[in-house]
């Protein structure tokens, strides 16, 4: 046979440059291969320790991104009113001069007036640095809405966490259990994981009113009620109770089970019983007596009651053992049954304490006992925003944490492993700073960690410090502060007003907003012939919907183009076996006059004469965020990176190296360090480990810590509550904070559940598809042509109880609003949850897209039916959000549905549709006119030609 | 109409499992970025009301009704499956349609391509792609110009959509050596031809999802009755196994 030739040696390009992708917050290793100086392909870097190799489908569209029609060109100032989308383009000369202008009367004045906020922001310690050293308490990221509650339960419970701050044991766990994970954090690792655990056939449960992606693949799927978890866990909790199926040595030597409670009324209730030298203690079983919490060979009675006083071991089995959480009791509100509940409890236990494994790694903890080797228990946990996103989540991951303790399998072989820096107990983390003078820093960062109402931030006459409320009564524990607040704070001057309102890669007039119509609103509202937020300084890469209500833009470069940095100082790339951080750096020069929002930044802060930003004769210290990556430190020796320091051999500490970025870039853009293999599990406990975390840098001392079963952060919350102390809730807050704050574990119904009583029975969620990130990929001609519309998914029994059907539509309604969106049916879902896609929905005439577009006429947002407060209370306004730490309780929503039959609703768009957001000036180009592929033109006329080859 | 090698030496092709594929798409996309840069892939309307773009893998979604439990989802990646007997080769009027005899890849010869669609209308698993803005047919290399490809190091001559796979629900391999790992993983794991009763003789192949529901260990036993010990009695049990 005559076969045409093929080519097969076709060379991908002639230059491959190893940076970090940002398609989403994995920051997967990518390798980006060049010809030509123009970008050709892109995969994943099978060296990188995030990814190995592979690549979600966000990541391999990067060149789609980095080309989109959306992005900005150019700095901008608002010439028409907010809003309307009136812009022109500026000198970054005039951008940045604007900028200063604004701020710097602010910081000599009132630098509370300035609130900076920043959204998918991978440079937390550089903004919170630049927003500590201009003196404004008003700074965070986005984890108020994002998932605070998963990081701040861990943090409170652990000293570590789920999102991506810690992984199961991929390798040798046997039983894998999901919680509310969807594309949630981290995407490609836990892909990895579940490959692994499939390859071995290892068995893999998921609780999740919603049965896709994970949960799609998953041995058993648990369909749970949503805000339900805490209470199911804590019914699991007492099944293992009552069979006694839990881990006592676990429990005596590594949490605060033996520690003793106060038992006497009065302010220390509650509160661990103290000696002379104000140390908790136990009671030695061998001699009865007190003996101390790390004391060696003491062997703490976890039974113990002493002058009255009862372990945390006795008041937690007291509690849990309550019929209340009998699978019997719980099993309708949870909408599970009572023998699946069983059935879990007996899968959990069977797997923990009948196939426990063994790792033959001699080592000593820190209290000087050796271990002849590492006994683990293969159960492993993950969990995310489904469980975070509610208001009672805090306690909700708490419990699961809880769970872990209890089967004795966190941070040993087989179970849950917490990643450098981590695990770092609440006492190695700052204590929130917001003390504001009008010409000087903060005294130290914005974000931190309370340990008693002492630490909250307030002003002498108690209202909250910060516009967002974070770290007041409200929301005590608030370690992420609640962007979700900061509009409708500062709209309704309720702790105040401000002035300017600084906003980096945050969406806030759409997506990233709940009840984004009343905020478009907020941002547009006049009074006294100014804007209500007189200033609104925005910088973004691509023309998203916030852009038109921003006064100056300051245009971003895309991922490919710029200096980041992935640091230990905030969100590193560690696994359970190493500490990472890598950079980006620009594969590809920009063609647009945009810059590096963290060099703009840095000059801004230039500019403005911040310490640590000038020198001595006050010119500016760092040329751009490059400089500043290699030469800034935080601590001495300590600065961004921790590799390749000082003369470049030094790691983790070391004097800055001014040629670390390129050994960086030589080493695939990473850095790793390997932890010990003595030291790689029990890691809070382990000497070996902690030596190296200092050795590395990750704290100064040692920092061993017991688990905290029993928080007594949240049980001082508690006494206040109750009255005493001298700093004192407000009274309409007390009820709720005696509740949520109890020091163990407890569930109680989420906040949303109160509006079933008011018509609105049907839960709705949101889900992140795992091709798209958030509002990003809809400008992406490869993703959005993967997922350009969005349904809302209806449950078997709403569909056949309305007589659903194709085509049809729904008007969802809840206390906050109405909308009108297209339905289809799944199955596979809780029967009384709806949900849809998160973000697909775009605003008309934003993101470059032809105002026709499918996620502009049909795409929706379940935004606009959840309120930012609770319902309205004698005029108080209470965040819709966690009681402890303000997390956004969007997945507490509850609604109403009701069929719109395709035939009554002819116009077939999505209600409420907005008015067209004109186009701001952008990059233009895109994939019509950018194709990285081959002439068309020609190849079409080849086929004229005779053939080469081949039968005819 | 177009001949068929008959038996060819090797029969390179996937396997995927289905039991491990969440769905999550990166196949797909790693197969137009990379063909993209190759063979070409247009994209009509890319920003617009109605895009459609030549993709050479899709990941399709569908829900399953299972008797006396709850639905389940499988996703399902769909691609040319390299037929043995593959009729988008017999029907094709010129030749541009061909099945390789060393190695059992079905190509399309874009230089002989017409543009016709039979092929498209002839294979039963809807795997073929006619490019807009090319007038060609398009379909699955099975990366030829990665897995022979001296250029790439040797660890990644594999389709760009095995490389990717983020979850490794996809192999590659030859399906006519009984010792290769995909094989050996067809015959562990049951894997499947797709749609036999076309005769199509699919090379790729399927793995199924394994059983779902709970599981089967034996129900927790009581330590104690506890009402009537009351918790002191529980402690007492308890701690007494220490």
């Amino acid at each position: 046979m005559n076969q045409p030739r093929v080519e097969t040696q076709r060379e991908v390009g002639d230059e491959v440059r190893q940076t970090t992708c940002y398609m989403c917050a994995c920051r997967c290793g990518i390798n980006v291969h060049l010809k030509s100086g123009k970008l050709a392909y892109i995969e994943g870097n099978r060296d990188h320790p995030i990814n190995k190799g592979v690549l979600c489908a966000k990541g391999a569209s990067g060149i789609m991104q980095v080309t989109a029609p959306s992005r900005l060109k150019a700095p901008l100032r608002r010439v028409g009113p907010r809003g309307s989308g009136a812009f022109e383009e500026i000198t970054w000369e005039e951008a940045l001069s604007t900028a200063v202008a604004w701020m710097k009367p602010l910081r000599e004045t009132a630098p509370e007036k300035l609130a900076f906020f920043t959204g998918r922001d991978q440079s937390q310690s550089l903004t919170g640095w630049w927003a500590q050293n201009f003196g404004t308490p008003n700074y965070a990221a986005h984890g108020g809405f994002c998932s605070v509650n998963m990081a701040a339960g861990g943090i409170y419970t652990i000293g570590g966490a789920f999102w991506e701050f810690g992984q199961p044991d991929w390798d040798r766990t046997k039983l894998f259990v999901m919680f509310g994970v969807a594309e949630d954090h981290d995407s490609n690792p836990i892909k990895i994981g579940l490959g692994k655990l499939k390859a071995r056939g290892a068995r893999v449960i998921s609780v999740n009113p919603v049965r896709t992606g994970y949960s799609a693949v998953a041995d058993d799927w648990i369909g749970i009620t949503p805000g339900t978890d805490g209470l199911l866990i804590l019914s699991l909790i007492h099944c293992l109770l009552e069979a006694g199926k839990i881990d006592l040595d676990y429990l005596a030597q590594w949490t605060n089970a033996p520690l003793l409670v106060t038992e006497a009324d009065g302010p220390e209730k509650g509160l661990f019983v103290r000696n002379a030298e104000s140390q908790p203690f136990v009671i030695d079983r061998r001699t009865s007596h007190p003996a101390p919490w790390d004391g060696k060979d003491v062997q703490p009675d976890l039974g113990a009651e002493w002058q009255g006083n009862r372990t945390v071991f006795r008041h937690m089995v007291e509690e849990y053992l309550k019929p209340g959480y009998a699978p019997e009791a719980v099993a309708a509100r949870c909408g599970v049954t009572a023998a699946r509940i069983r059935q879990l409890a007996a899968e959990l236990a069977d797997v923990a304490f009948n196939h426990a494994i063994t790792l033959d790694r001699p080592w000593t903890d820190f209290r000087g006992n050796e271990h002849p080797n590492m006994p683990g228990r293969p159960v492993s946990f993950h969990a995310m925003r489904g469980i975070s996103a509610h208001s009672n989540g805090f306690q909700t991951a708490r419990a699961l944490h809880l769970l872990q303790i209890l089967l004795g399998s966190l941070e040993t072989p087989g179970g849950y492993r917490l990643k450098p820096p981590y695990p770092k107990p609440i006492e190695a983390h700052p204590t929130p700073h917001f003390v504001s003078t009008p010409g000087k820093p903060l005294t130290g960062p914005h974000l931190g960690y309370v340990r008693s109402p002492d630490d909250l931030c307030l002003l002498p006459d108690g209202q909250p410090a910060r516009i967002d409320k974070g770290f007041s009564w409200e929301n005590p524990f608030s370690a992420h502060g609640l962007m979700h607040m900061v509009i409708p704070n500062a709209h309704a001057g309720d702790p105040y007003r401000i002035d300017t309102l600084f906003l980096y890669m945050a969406n806030m007039s759409w997506n990233s907003s709940m009840n984004s119509a009343r905020v478009m609103e907020m941002l547009t509202e006049e009074r006294d012939g100014d804007y209500v937020i007189p200033r609104i300084i925005y910088s973004d890469a691509y023309a998203s919907e916030m852009v038109a209500y921003a006064d100056l833009i300051l245009p971003d470069t895309t991922y490919l183009e710029r200096h980041d940095c992935i640091s230990l100082l905030d969100r590193p790339i560690s696994e359970p076996d190493a500490a990472g951080d890598a950079i980006r750096w620009p594969v590809i020069e920009p063609d647009r006059e945009v810059r590096c929002f963290q060099s703009v930044l840095l000059e801004l802060g230039a500019r403005l004469g911040l310490p640590g930003m000038v020198n001595e004769d006050g010119t500016p210290k760092f040329k751009d965020y490059a400089d500043y990556i290699a030469n800034h430190q935080r601590r001495p020796g300590v600065g961004p990176l921790m590799g390749f320091r000082g003369n470049g051999e030094a790691e983790g500490r070391g004097a800055p190296n001014p040629d670390q970025l390129n050994r960086y870039i030589e080493n695939g853009a990473f850095y790793q360090a390997h932890v010990p293999e003595e030291a790689a599990f029990y890691k809070p406990w382990n000497a070996a480990y902690q030596d190296w975390a200092v050795k590395l840098g990750l704290y100064e001392t040692p920092q061993p810590y017991l688990f905290n079963i029993w928080s007594e952060p949240m049980r001082r919350f508690q006494l206040a509550a109750e009255g005493f102390g001298p700093r004192q809730p407000p009274d309409h807050l007390r009820a709720r904070l005696k509740q949520a704050m109890h020091p163990l574990p407890i569930w109680y119904a989420p906040y949303g559940d109160e509006d079933a009583a008011f018509g609105y029975p049907v839960h709705a969620l949101t889900q992140r598809p795992m091709d798209m990130y958030h509002s990003w990929g809809s400008q992406n001609a490869w993703l959005r042509q993967i997922k350009g519309h969005n349904y809302l998914y209806l449950p078997t029994k709403i569909w056949v109880e309305q007589g659903f059907q194709d085509g049809d539509w729904a008007r969802v309604s809840s206390r906050a609003g109405t909308i009108v969106v297209p339905v289809a049916h799944m199955a596979a879902l809780n029967e009384n949850t709806v949900w849809t896609w998160n973000a697909i929905g775009k605003r008309k005439g934003a993101w470059a897209l032809d105002a026709d577009a499918p996620e502009a006429t049909t795409g929706f947002l379940l935004n606009h039916l959840i309120s930012e407060l609770l319902p309205d209370r004698d005029g108080l306004r209470l965040s819709n959000s966690d009681p402890i730490t303000g997390q956004a309780a969007w997945f507490d929503q509850r609604v109403r549905v009701e069929r719109v039959a395709a035939e009554d609703h002819p116009r077939g768009t999505v209600e409420p549709m907005f008015e067209r957001l004109p186009d701001p000036p952008r990059a233009g180009g895109g994939r019509d006119h950018n194709s990285s592929a081959k002439n068309w033109t020609a190849s079409f006329r080849r086929k004229f030609v005779a053939p080469v080859g081949g039968e005819t | 109409m177009t001949g068929l090698p008959g038996a060819t030496e090797k029969r390179l092709g996937l396997v995927i499992d289905l039991d491990t594929c969440v769905g999550c798409q990166a196949c797909v996309t790693a197969c137009k970025g990379w063909n993209d840069g190759g063979i070409g892939l247009s994209d009509q309307d890319p920003y617009g009301a109605d895009p459609s773009g030549t993709f050479l893998n899709r990941v399709h979604s569908y829900q399953v009704a299972i008797p006396d439990a709850p639905a389940q989802v499988v996703t399902f990646p769909r691609s040319c499956l390299h037929c043995d007997n593959a009729p988008c080769v017999t029907v094709c009027p010129t030749g541009a349609s061909y099945k390789r005899a060393e190695d059992g890849i079905v190509l399309v010869n874009e230089d002989a391509c017409i543009g016709c669609g039979l092929c498209a209308w002839a294979c039963p698993y809807g795997a073929r792609e006619m490019d807009a803005a090319q007038g060609v047919m398009k379909k699955c290399t099975l990366c030829v110009d990665r897995i022979y490809n001296e250029t790439l190091p040797e660890e990644d001559r594999e389709p760009a959509c095995v490389r990717t796979c983020p979850t490794n629900a996809r192999h590659f391999g030859d399906l006519a050596d009984p010792d290769s790992k995909v094989s050996q993983l067809v015959a562990q794991r049951g894997g499947y031809d797709l749609m036999p009763d076309m005769g199509t003789k699919p090379t790729n192949k399927y793995l199924p999802p394994r059983k779902k529901g709970p599981g089967e260990a034996s129900p927790l036993a009581p330590l104690l009755d506890i009402k009537a010990t009351g918790i002191a009695g529980w402690l007492d049990r308890m701690l007494g196994k220490i």
